[in-house]
C-alpha cells in the first residue's frame, strides 16, 4: 500500500510517501503564491524521485494552511493532528509536540496512544515563528543556516523587548548602530521566539519527551534557547518541517487499511 | 475542497424556525415605536443590556439598548467601519466594539438603522462591565440627558446582607430618578404586574433554551442569540411572553416530530462569551459541516439566570440580588458551577470559547475555566480569538484551523 501526504505551509511545500509502513521519500519547495499548484507540482516531483505512479497511490492527504485548496486530496485534516502522528511515528515515546513555522507555531499535547488531547497556536501575531527569524536574518545581512551556529558564540545575549516582528525589526537596527555583535543579538532573537514558545507550551503543561518538528527545528539556536526556557531536552525531528507531510501520508495508511 | 464541506449538503438544511418572522415584527415594530416617542409624547432611555428595565417598563419610558443594537450593526457587518469612525474621533481601539460602533453610529448615523432614537435619560448598570459607565457618561455629555448609575458591587462567594441593602436602596433612587425625569409618580401596582411578566417571559426563556437538552437539539446556540432579543430589551411585557409561549410550543413540536436543527447531531458544544455576530452563519455552517450543534451557551442563559427568587419578597426587592448575580459579576467558581451544570444538563461533548477582544470582564479568567473544565470534568475545550462587532479581529484561516484541529479531536 502506498499513500501520500502533502503540507501546504505559507513558505513551503512538502510532500511524503509511505510505501507498506515505511518512508519512502520525501520533497521540499517553496509554496509561492500558487497553493493548488504548488501542491500538484511537489508530489509530481516525488513520485518522479521515487519512480513510482501516481495511479499506485491509494490515498492521499492534504494538511497546512493550503489543505483545503489541494483538490485531488482524498481527505484534509488539520497540520495539528498531522504533527503529532508524525513525531509519533518518528519516535513513538514523544508526548509533546513543538511545531514552529513559517507563520504559526503550536503546541500539542498527546495522550499514551498518540492522540491528541490539547493543542494552543499562536494567533493574530508571526512573533515567535520562522517568519520572525526571517526577517531578522534580513536585517542583520545573515543567512538563515549560520543563525544556530553564530548564536552559539554569544557572551551576553540582547535583549529583544518587543513582541512586534516590525518594531523588534527596528530593535535590531537600533542594536546594530550601538555596534551590538551579531552573535549576541541572534541570541537574543531566539530568546524572544522561546519565550513565546514556552508560554504558550507552559499554558498547555508539558509533559513527557518534547519533539520539535517545523522549519524552525533546524535552527539549534531556537532549539536551545526553548529547551533553556522549558527545562526540558527536546528530540529534534530529523525531518523538521517535513514531520507534518509525513503524519498525513501515515495518517493516509491507517484510513486506507482500516476502510 | 475541505472534507467537510463535501460532507455539507445545503439540500438537506433544516427546516427553518417559523416563529422567527413574529420575531421580525415584533422587533421592527419596537424600533419603530422607539424612533417615533416624540410624536407620541413618550420617553425614551437607553440602558445597558444587564440594567433593570422592569421600572422603565412600569413607566412607560421606552427602552434603548444600544448593545442589542451594537449587536445588529455586528449582525450587518458594519462594526468594521464604524469602529473606525470611533477611532478617527479618538477612541482606542482597545475599547469595547460596542461602545466604538455606537458612539460613532450617535454622532454620523450611519448605521442599519440610521442612528438610535435619540434618549431622554440614560440608565447605566455596571453589573457587566465597568466600560458602561464611561461610555454613558460620555452620553450624557453629548445629549445633555440625566444619567442614572447603578453600582452593583461584584460576587466573590455569596451576595451578602449589605450587598442587598446597598443596591436595594439605589433601585429606590431609580425610581426616584424616573418619577423626576417622567414627571409622575410610580404606579406599584403596575410595577407588580411589570415584575410578574418579567417572571414568566424569563421562566418561558430558560424553558426554550431547555429544548436544546434534547437529542437532536431542535435549535442550536445560533438561533438562541437570535431570539434573544426580546427577553433583553422587552423583559416585563405581555408580547414577550406570548412570543415565547408561540416559541416554545414550535420547538416542543420539533421535538416530537424529531426535528434537528443540526442534521445527524453527532456532536453537542457549550458556546462562551457573546456571538461573533458578523460571522453567525459561518460559524454556524463551519460546525454542522462537522456534525456539531451548538446546543447551549453561557450568553443567552445569562437572561435566563434572572429569575429572582421572590422569597414573598416585592419584585424590586427580589431584583436587587437577580441583577447583581449575573453571570459576568461573580467569581470563577460560581461560574465554573454554572458551566458544569450545563455541560450536565445539556450532555455536552466540548467547549468553545470566544476570547472576545472586547468584552473584557467575559473574557478574563477563560483560561482558567477551560483549565478548570478539562481537568475536574475531562471536556475538551477550544478557545479562538475574535470580537462581537469588529470584523478586523477576526482571521478566518486561523480559526478554520482551530476549529477543524478542535474537532479532528473530538472524533478520534
Amino acid at each position: 500500500m502506498i499513500t501520500a501526504g502533502i503540507d501546504i505551509g505559507s513558505i513551503t511545500a512538502k510532500a511524503a510517501l509511505i510505501k507498506d509502513g515505511e518512508l519512502a521519500g520525501t520533497r521540499l519547495d517553496f509554496t509561492g503564491y500558487n497553493a493548488p499548484k504548488a501542491g500538484r507540482r511537489v508530489l509530481d516531483d516525488l513520485l518522479e524521485k521515487t519512480g513510482i505512479k501516481k495511479q499506485e497511490v491509494d490515498f492521499i492527504i492534504s494538511t497546512g494552511y493550503g489543505r483545503n485548496s489541494v483538490d485531488f486530496a482524498d481527505k484534509s485534516i488539520t497540520e495539528i493532528t498531522c504533527h503529532g502522528a508524525g513525531a509519533r511515528f518518528i519516535d513513538p515515546g514523544v508526548c509533546f509536540v513543538i511545531d514552529v513555522g513559517g507563520q504559526d507555531s503550536k503546541v500539542i499535547k498527546l495522550s499514551r496512544d498518540g492522540k491528541v488531547v490539547d493543542f494552543a497556536m499562536n494567533d493574530k501575531c508571526a512573533a515567535g515563528t520562522g517568519r520572525f527569524l526571517e526577517v531578522m536574518a534580513r536585517a542583520l545581512e545573515s543567512d538563515l543556516d549560520e543563525f544556530g551556529e553564530l548564536s552559539a558564540r554569544a557572551d551576553v545575549p540582547a535583549a529583544i523587548s518587543s513582541i512586534c516582528t516590525v518594531f523588534a525589526e527596528s530593535e535590531v537596527i537600533s542594536l546594530i548602530s550601538k555596534g551590538e555583535s551579531r552573535e549576541n543579538m541572534i541570541a537574543g532573537i531566539h530568546e524572544s521566539v522561546a519565550s513565546r514558545i514556552s508560554a504558550m507550551a507552559k499554558r498547555l503543561g508539558v509533559t513527557g519527551p518534547v519533539m520539535m518538528t517545523g522549519g524552525v527545528a533546524k535552527n539549534s539556536g531556537a532549539v536551545r534557547a526553548l529547551e533553556n526556557k522549558l527545562g526540558v531536552s527536546i528530540r529534534v525531528s530529523p525531518h523538521a518541517q517535513l514531520t507534518g507531510a509525513m503524519g498525513a501520508a501515515l495518517l493516509a495508511a491507517r484510513m486506507e487499511q482500516s476502510a | 475542497m475541505s472534507d467537510n464541506e463535501k460532507k455539507h449538503d445545503p439540500d438537506t438544511k433544516q427546516q427553518k424556525i417559523k416563529a422567527v418572522s413574529r420575531m421580525k415584527e415584533i422587533m421592527t415594530n419596537y424600533y419603530i415605536e422607539a424612533k417615533s416617542a416624540r410624536e407620541q409624547g413618550r420617553k425614551v432611555a437607553w440602558i445597558t443590556s444587564g440594567g433593570p428595565v422592569e421600572p422603565l417598563i412600569a413607566m412607560d419610558v421606552i427602552p434603548v439598548y444600544p448593545e442589542n443594537h451594537g449587536a445588529m450593526i455586528g449582525a450587518s457587518k458594519m462594526g468594521g467601519q464604524l469602529c473606525e469612525k470611533a477611532e478617527e474621533m479618538g477612541y482606542s481601539r482597545d475599547l469595547c466594539s460596542y461602545a466604538r460602533a455606537d458612539i460613532a453610529d450617535a454622532v454620523y448615523k450611519q448605521g442599519p438603522i440610521g442612528g438610535l432614537p435619540e434618549p431622554d435619560m440614560l440608565v447605566c448598570c455596571n453589573n457587566i462591565c465597568g466600560t458602561v459607565l464611561k461610555w454613558y457618561e460620555t452620553a450624557a455629555r453629548y445629549f445633555d440627558v440625566p444619567l442614572f448609575i447603578l453600582d452593583t458591587p461584584f460576587v466573590h462567594r455569596e451576595f451578602s446582607q449589605e450587598a442587598q441593602n446597598y443596591v436595594l436602596s439605589q433601585i429606590h433612587e431609580y425610581v426616584g430618578f424616573l418619577e423626576d425625569c417622567c414627571g409622575r409618580k410610580m404606579d406599584y401596582v403596575r410595577m407588580e404586574e411589570v415584575g410578574r411578566f418579567s417572571v414568566e417571559g424569563t421562566r418561558l426563556w430558560q424553558e426554550v433554551l431547555d429544548t436544546c437538552a434534547h437529542k437532536p437539539a431542535p435549535m442550536t446556540a445560533f438561533d438562541a442569540f437570535f431570539h434573544l432579543a426580546l427577553i433583553v430589551t422587552l423583559r416585563g411585557t405581555q408580547e414577550t411572553v406570548d412570543y415565547y409561549k408561540q416559541l416554545l410550543d414550535e420547538l416542543k413540536e420539533r421535538i416530537r416530530r424529531k426535528i434537528a436543527m443540526v442534521p445527524n447531531e453527532k456532536y453537542r458544544l457549550l458556546w462562551d462569551n457573546l456571538p461573533v455576530w458578523y460571522r453567525t452563519r459561518w460559524l454556524s455552517d463551519k460546525f454542522a459541516s462537522h456534525g456539531a450543534a451548538l446546543v447551549a451557551d453561557t450568553y443567552t442563559s445569562a437572561w435566563s439566570g434572572m429569575v429572582p427568587d421572590m422569597q414573598g419578597r416585592s419584585f424590586l426587592e427580589a431584583m436587587a440580588e437577580t441583577y447583581t448575580k449575573v453571570y459576568i459579576n461573580i467569581s470563577i467558581d460560581m461560574m465554573f458551577d454554572i458551566v458544569a451544570g450545563m455541560i450536565k444538563k445539556y450532555d455536552v461533548d466540548g467547549v468553545v470559547m470566544h476570547s472576545n477582544r472586547s468584552c473584557k470582564p467575559y473574557s478574563l479568567g477563560q483560561y482558567d475555566l477551560r483549565r478548570m473544565i478539562m481537568d475536574r470534568l475531562g471536556v475538551p475545550t477550544l478557545i479562538i480569538e475574535a470580537d462581537m462587532v469588529d470584523e478586523r479581529s477576526f482571521s478566518e484561516s486561523q480559526i478554520n484551523t482551530r476549529i477543524d484541529a478542535f474537532m479532528e479531536t473530538l472524533k478520534a
